[in-house]
């Protein structure tokens, strides 16, 4: 039943990956410094604030060789890739905390709220997607699948307004957002614990309508398959080839799903941690995007990049393994 | 005897079971045409023809749930909600039709330009597309509306330089899996110059599949758009669109009042799932090989 696991193979796959996220990355990075010489935007107007207005044109221009906005795009983009190399990305104004300070204060809340959404997202959506491929047209398949695409359709932040209209206000039963209760200085597990269960419900659920139609539809065309009937030609009892089977065939356009899912994943992230006042790193983008805060916006973004790259690459290992005809030569 | 009945019975309930399906799906494209008609509609004819100020302010009326006065209630200064949401559809569709046109008019010509010309043209495009679609598009855009600041216009551009990428890849399958038509190397061995190939006999076979991801960006956009005016970055407050009336909205909903909140979102979900539903129908019919599901 066990197959050996294809290490060498995979090990490669990931350094081709790798290889080929650095151009990707460096592309990503000039274009995010061409967008910002394109634009309106000044750094040095936007680091003096208001003292910009009265300062002497001498000190504007000291202070622009200071930041070394001085010079031309290409040589400022690279001083920024070979900072960035060592590990440091500039300080962020709005935030008044060197950058990479301020992706390692909040990645881990980030992840942490990711992380338990996609779980919502895929034990829900598996469940009831396998539910509903039982009896494709059947009332409930009709009311999930109705569902779901409302789901689709639905803005992550209107879902998360709503809940904490209902679930903080009407109820009262749960906070309505931040990462512990007001006045505690400290963070405790239970705290966080009960300040994560809303913005995880509603990340999950707005991720929730993708994986259930692929289940679904996963499912639903494995039990036409002549591997499932046979299992039940054969008297197999109706949950083991559901589970054992159907689900078996139909995880697999799933698998390439978990991955590929990341930039919906921080799209989705950008809005609920906004209206959640989560203190991860998507709310920090948002921060950073209003007070126009480049380097913070920068780094971000490679950084959202970098997790893509990542995701295709753990979905396409996940596929090679779960179907060994795919291989690992991408 | 027996035998024969159930067999009519079989057969009966087989045809009845294949024209529930049918009138299921009818009424979906039905209900969706009605319901796009009457968004477009609204949004067109509403505001010159009703000459009511979505701006007038009547503070003695504020929060105001639903009533038969104000369908939809009233915000936080006395404003109709109906006539907002109304006005912020209106904001939003525009914002939505416009950037989708320019996204599929920038994805189409690169799409066909990349296939077209093949080649190396073809490949550094190609990857240049790979590589920023690898960057989340709301992050993006909201890259692109900061350092732009906000504004109508940003908000279009951001979203029309963040969705043309899926255009584009669509048109360069379609083109590539066009070429080796036998029609094709007709017009090629005719003479045809590749400016004439690509004009005359390529392109033109494409468009419907670039109108229906044009159609299908609509929702799309106008979903971006609220996205960027909700979390600030999109249009000024005091111009109704959905997210900035989602934004406003935020005060009064912890508040308790629940209302100014969940019509403007309303009115972003009812619009998407009927332009989704009628995309589905079009496509079934320009491809009915694929099996028809909402695509959003």
């Amino acid at each position: 039943m066990s197959r050996r696991v294809p290490l060498g193979a995979m090990a490669r796959m990931a350094g081709r990956r790798a290889l080929f996220a650095v151009p990707v990355l460096l592309l990503v990075t000039f274009g995010v410094f061409a967008v910002a010489a394109a634009s309106p935007f000044d750094p040095v107007k936007a680091y003096a604030g208001t003292a910009g207005l009265t300062a002497t044109q001498e000190n504007l221009d000291q202070l622009r060789a200071n930041l070394g906005v001085d010079q031309p795009l290409v040589p400022r983009w690279w001083h920024w890739v070979t900072s960035a190399a060592t590990g440091d990305l500039g300080d962020s104004s709005v935030m008044r905390q060197p950058v990479a300070d301020v992706i390692a204060e909040r990645l881990g809340w980030s992840t942490l709220l990711a992380a338990t959404a996609f779980t919502v997202a895929v034990l829900l959506g598996t469940a009831l997607g396998v539910l509903a491929a039982r009896r494709p047209g059947g009332w409930l398949d009709r009311i999930t699948s109705s569902a779901a695409y409302t789901l689709e359709a639905a803005p992550a932040f209107w879902l998360g307004l709503l809940a904490i209209w209902f679930f903080a206000l009407k109820l009262g039963a749960l906070p309505a957002g931040g990462l512990t209760d007001t006045g505690s200085d400290t963070v405790s597990p239970d705290q966080v614990a009960r300040h994560l269960v809303l913005p995880a419900l509603v990340l999950g659920v707005s991720q929730l309508p993708w994986f259930f139609l692929y289940v679904r539809q996963g499912v639903a065309d494995a039990l036409e398959e002549d591997a499932v009937r046979g299992a039940r030609a054969r008297g197999l009892a109706e949950p083991t080839v559901l589970l054992g089977h159907a689900l078996r065939s139909g995880m697999l356009p799933m698998l390439t799903l978990i991955g590929s899912r990341v930039p919906e994943l921080i799209t989705g992230a950008l809005l609920v941690e906004t209206v959640f006042s989560w203190p991860g790193i998507a709310a920090a983008t948002v921060q950073a995007a209003v007070s126009v805060d480049f380097p913070l916006l920068a780094a971000l973004t490679v950084l959202a990049t970098a997790a893509v790259l990542l995701g295709n690459l753990l979905s396409d290992l996940l596929y090679g393994l779960a179907d060994p005809r795919v291989g690992f030569d991408g | 005897m027996a035998d024969l009945t159930t067999k009519t019975d079989i057969s009966r309930q087989w045809r009845s079971h294949g024209r529930t399906r049918r009138s299921t799906r009818t009424v979906r494209v039905t209900a969706s045409a009605l319901i796009t008609a009457a968004t477009v509609l609204a949004v067109l004819v509403v505001p010159p023809i009703v000459q009511l100020d979505e701006q007038a302010i009547d503070l003695a009326l504020k929060l105001r749930p639903p009533s038969p006065a104000h369908p939809f209630g009233t915000d936080d200064v006395g404003r109709d909600l109906l006539l907002r949401c109304v006005y912020g559809l209106r904001v939003s569709l525009l914002v939505g039709l416009v950037a989708a046109l320019v996204a599929t008019v920038i994805g189409t010509a690169v799409g066909a330009a990349a296939a077209a010309f093949g080649g190396w043209t073809d490949r550094i495009v190609m990857r240049l597309v790979d590589t920023f679609s690898s960057v989340p598009h709301l992050l993006l855009g909201i890259f692109i509306v900061a350092m732009f600041r906000p504004g109508v216009w940003p908000v279009i551009v951001s979203v029309a330089l963040t969705h043309w990428l899926s255009t584009a890849r669509i048109v360069r399958s379609e083109v590539l899996s066009l070429r080796s038509r036998p029609f094709v190397d007709a017009a090629i061995s005719g003479g045809a110059s590749r400016w004439r190939v690509t004009a005359r006999h390529l392109l033109p076979a494409v468009l419907p599949q670039a109108g229906l991801a044009a159609v299908l960006m609509v929702p799309h956009a106008m979903w971006h758009e609220s996205a960027l005016s909700f979390l600030g970055l999109g249009l000024p407050t005091h111009q109704a669109s959905l997210g900035t009336l989602v934004q406003t909205a935020r005060g009064s909903l912890l508040a308790g009042d629940w209302w100014p909140t969940l019509f403007p979102g309303l009115f972003l979900i009812v619009p998407t799932l009927a332009i989704a539903g009628l995309a589905g129908a079009w496509r079934e019919r320009i491809n009915p090989r694929r099996r028809s599901e909402l695509m959003l």
